[in-house]
Parts: C-alpha cells; sequence; structure tokens
C-alpha cells in the first residue's frame, strides 16, 4: 500500500452527524461495542440546539443505558395524562391518573432536553467515542462510485473519512436533503412548535396540580387554540419549572395571519391555562420544526456508506406525541447493524446496511407508524372540523348538560343531538367517524 | 400588511427572544434573501410565521431578514425552498442560538 493510500485510509468506524437523541445512541451504542466513533456537533454542546416538549419514554432508553435512572437529570416521573379538546373559554378532558405509576422503575419522565442531552453525551464520550463540538457538518465525501465514504465540516482541514456515515442531523437535516438522499420537507408535512419554560417554586407545582414529591402532570390540548389549524398545545410540569408550547403544520400558518407567539400567548391567557402558569418567571423561549408526515414521509433510510436516523428518517408518531423514543431507537439499530458488519468485517453497502430497515420493521418504530398512516392526511384534510367545530360543538354539549336551569333532560338531548346535526350533517358526522376509524385502525 | 394586521402589534416577540443567549456571528449571517420585486406567498408570509419576528416588509415591498434573534428552526428555508429566495445555511458551529433547557 503506498503512503497516499494509507493516508485515505479511514481512521475512524463510524462518524455521526448530530448529538440529540438519535446521534447519541447510535455513537454510544457503537462506542460501547469497541468502535473507533467520530461524533459531529454544531452546538456548544450536546442539547444546546436542542428542542422537544419534553417527555422521555423510558423504554427506548433502558434498552441502550440501563441504570440511566441513576443518573441522567430527569424531573418528575408522569403519574397524569391530560388530554383535552379546547374552545375559547372552556376545555373537556380526559384524565388518567394512577398510583401504578409511583413504580420502582417509572415509566415516562418530563425532561429539559439541553440538560439531559448534555448527560446522554457525556456516556457518549465515557464509552470512548470523540465528539467535536461548535462544527457543521457541511456535506458528504463520496468516491468515484457515489458511496459516502466521509464528512466535510465548516473547520478547516481534510475531509474525514470513514466507511459509514450515521446522518442524525435533525428534522432539518441539511447534509442529507442537500445530497440529495432525501426529499426536502414539505410544508404540509411538518410543524413549527414554540415554546416557552416557565418557573415556579417547586411546593406551588405540586399544590397546582395536586403532586406529590416527583410526580408530574402533562397535557395535550387540541381545539380552537390552533384558530383552525392542523395543530396541538402542550403543559407539562418539570421540577422547578412548566414546559408549555403549541405548535401547528407550517402550510396552515402560510395559510393564516397568526404569528406562532401569537398563538402561545393566546394558548398562555387560555381560562383553563392562565392560573396555572400565575407568578411564574419565563426564562428562554424556543422554536423548532417537528416532522409530522408519518409513515408515507419516510425517506429512504440507509445507501452505500449512509444510514439515516431520528426526525431526519421522519420518525414521529404525531398521534401519541412521540419522537425521543423512535429516535433513540432508531439510533441504536442503525449503531447495532454497523457493529454487526464491522465485526463480519463486511462492505457497508446499501445491500448490507439494509439490514437497519428490516431490523426496524419488527420494532414498534414500523408498526405504529404504519398503524396511523392515514392520519396525517385525515387530520389536515378535516381541520375546520376537528380543530374548530367539534371542539366547539363538544364544549357546548357540555355546557348544556351540566347548566341547571330548569329546562327537562330530553330538551337537553334534543338540542345536543341537533346542534352536532347542524354543525356538520349525519353525512358529515358519519363520514368523519368513518375516515376517523379507518385511519385508526 | 401592516403590524397590526400580522399580529406583531400585539404580542412583542423581542421581549420573548431577550431571554435567550445567542452567540452571533458578527457580519456573517447565515440567511440572506435574494433580491427580489415580490416576494412569493412563502416568503411573504415569513413576515408573520417566523417565530423569532425576523422578517420584515420593506416599504417597497420588499421582504427583509434580521436573523440575528433566529431560533434556527428551519422554517423560512422549508416554505421558500421551491421558490430560492434564501440562501439558507445553519450558522458556523458554536454560533447562533444556545439552549439552556431546550
Amino acid at each position: 500500500m503506498s503512503e497516499t493510500e494509507q493516508d485515505a485510509s479511514p481512521r475512524f468506524d463510524a462518524i455521526v452527524v448530530g448529538a440529540g437523541p438519535s446521534g447519541n445512541a447510535a455513537a454510544y451504542v457503537m462506542a460501547r461495542e469497541g468502535l473507533n466513533v467520530l461524533q459531529i456537533e454544531r452546538g456548544e454542546y450536546s442539547g444546546s440546539k436542542n428542542v422537544q416538549g419534553a417527555i422521555l419514554y423510558a423504554d427506548a432508553l433502558e434498552k441502550i443505558i440501563p441504570e440511566f435512572r441513576d443518573e441522567a437529570p430527569l424531573e418528575r416521573h408522569v403519574i397524569e395524562q391530560r388530554i383535552w379538546t379546547m374552545d375559547d373559554r372552556s376545555h373537556t378532558g380526559v384524565h388518567y391518573r394512577s398510583d401504578d405509576f409511583n413504580e420502582e422503575k417509572p415509566n415516562r419522565y418530563t425532561i429539559l432536553r439541553a440538560q439531559f442531552d448534555k448527560w446522554f453525551n457525556s456516556r457518549v464520550r465515557d464509552a470512548g467515542a470523540t465528539v467535536l463540538f461548535e462544527t457543521t457538518v457541511t456535506e458528504l465525501v463520496r468516491d468515484l462510485s457515489g458511496k459516502v465514504i466521509g464528512v466535510r465540516t465548516d473547520r478547516s482541514g481534510n475531509p474525514i473519512m470513514a466507511p459509514v456515515v450515521v446522518l442524525a442531523e435533525g428534522v432539518n437535516g441539511l447534509v442529507g436533503q442537500r445530497s440529495g438522499l432525501r426529499e426536502e420537507l414539505k410544508p404540509d408535512t411538518v410543524a413549527l412548535a414554540v415554546k416557552e419554560m416557565h418557573f415556579l417554586p417547586r411546593e406551588v407545582i405540586e399544590a397546582r396540580f395536586n403532586l406529590q414529591g416527583n410526580e408530574g402532570v402533562v397535557i395535550e390540548a387540541m381545539g380552537t387554540i390552533t384558530k383552525g389549524m392542523t395543530g396541538t398545545g402542550f403543559l407539562y410540569t418539570n421540577e422547578e419549572s412548566i414546559s408549555i408550547g403549541i405548535g401547528c403544520i407550517v402550510e396552515d400558518f402560510v395559510d393564516s395571519a397568526e404569528t406562532p407567539y401569537g398563538l402561545l400567548e393566546a394558548f398562555k391567557n387560555h381560562p383553563s391555562i392562565k392560573p396555572l402558569l400565575a407568578g411564574s418567571e419565563i426564562k428562554e423561549y424556543a422554536a423548532h420544526l417537528i416532522p409530522e408526515g408519518g409513515y408515507r414521509a419516510i425517506p429512504q433510510l440507509y445507501g452505500d456508506g449512509w444510514l439515516v436516523v431520528g426526525d431526519a428518517g421522519q420518525f414521529v408518531n404525531a398521534v401519541h406525541r412521540e419522537g425521543s423514543n423512535l429516535a433513540m431507537t432508531t439510533g441504536r439499530i442503525a449503531a447495532e447493524t454497523v457493529v454487526m458488519l464491522t465485526r463480519k468485517r463486511e462492505a457497508m453497502s446499501a445491500a448490507n446496511l439494509a439490514a437497519f430497515a428490516r431490523r426496524l420493521e419488527e420494532t414498534f418504530v414500523m408498526k405504529d407508524l404504519r398503524k396511523y398512516k392515514g392520519i396525517p392526511n385525515l387530520l389536515h384534510g378535516g381541520k375546520a372540523q376537528f380543530f374548530g367545530t367539534y371542539p366547539r360543538l363538544i364544549s357546548q354539549a357540555m355546557q348544556t348538560w351540566f347548566r341547571v336551569d330548569g329546562v327537562d333532560k330530553k330538551t337537553k338531548e334534543n338540542a345536543i343531538a341537533r346542534s352536532f346535526r347542524e354543525a356538520r350533517g349525519w353525512r358529515g358526522m358519519i363520514g368523519d367517524t368513518f375516515r376517523l376509524v379507518r385511519a385508526w385502525r | 400588511m401592516n403590524d397590526a394586521m400580522n399580529g406583531k402589534g400585539t404580542v412583542k416577540v423581542e421581549e420573548k427572544l431577550y431571554q435567550n443567549r445567542y452567540l452571533v456571528d458578527a457580519g456573517r449571517p447565515h440567511i440572506r434573501v435574494k433580491p427580489h420585486q415580490t416576494p412569493s406567498r412563502g416568503l411573504l408570509a415569513m413576515t408573520h410565521l417566523c417565530p423569532a419576528g425576523c422578517y420584515n416588509l420593506s416599504e417597497s415591498g420588499q421582504v427583509e431578514v434580521s436573523a440575528d434573534g433566529c431560533v434556527e428552526c428551519g422554517t423560512c428555508r422549508i416554505v421558500t425552498q421551491t421558490t430560492g429566495e434564501l440562501e439558507w445555511n445553519y450558522p458556523r458551529g458554536g454560533f447562533g442560538v444556545l439552549y439552556k433547557f431546550g
């Protein structure tokens, strides 16, 4: 082998672009299994560019770092889930609270991503990976056959080479989109969410939400809060803060005159929300895109010398508001695929890396996304009904039913039935129900 | 479209951005609007859609960007990708918004 060929030979077994949940999962698993891993992150630290609600689902992380509860910065374990449909003055809720969630190994936690990601990435470095911060990957390097063989960054110097590049670059991942590895994001399958951090003493949070110790509550809300656009709001309790946010499909924002921060302000001032935030100190305002296209938006996931994981691969279950667990799971399985091929000394070819996609098919990730493949189109197509008409009708019906005003119950029942019929018509309601059931099953 | 119409008059986004930490790459904006006569529907929408209020309409009807308060969400890139009106890159490594909580 000549000297130049030696220089061009890869120093690293794998390069991971990005240090969010999927990139950290991928880098950690490969490094732990003995691979020489380089991870590249454009932020000052892992988490400094990352935004999420955020709820951590323990199962996906447990499969990577089983003892994470002893060391990760976790806020509160979730014992109560509230799902609200809202009109301008009311909310109708389904609440589920159970002492069963006060278990030895709780199932869901609220987290602050900047702090959690920083911890996760410290484990990546402890496992032996090299992490380059404050470095933006600008493009992929390919050989004459088109195989990806490394990356270029905005730091001066030669390209960095490796047999495989794991693209964990997030929803707005420029590298993969500009290299043509996947299609550009479309305004109708991506949501823009804005979020604020409201700080309150922990005793205040515990009193307002009926909590003890590290118990937590999460609220997911839909209805007129999104002004007829497809979207949802959320409120999560952290140890000494509340995360509150709202997001809508970008295309709907384009068609409206609403500002994202105006929506957030209106949501915060909703009579059902305002008392929960009273007296809080705001310490941060953030915005982020969320891939909402579901199964039909999933791009090609592998090729010669590359894999894509996490938000970059559209791995978000919009119905259940799950994303970071899909990110970690896709990162882990990508890593396990690369480890297996490295050990067998097999090429990082598209044919061999296809094992990643095949293994994903066996997991909840693809099963759930396939199950809900019709939901994004349904909600977007029926946004006037699902985010306006029905939430208003439900609120009116509840008020008619609960208000005691001398009107007999049979008359009230008829009035409620009539309000739905007049607003949507029998045909409309049957159609909505049929489409919802078909999209859900 | 004036500020009252696009909602900027009612909620001050500058007050929200004031909470955030930034390291501005002075003199090297990561987003540029290409010269244009009339903005596309998508670019025009950024004057209300940008979550950091970075976009404004000039008196002569062109859309201008000032990206110092940018939170790097990428929305403007998505809505103008078919028109090519923006030159969009992430800030150089280490620059831009820096979340403490995320």
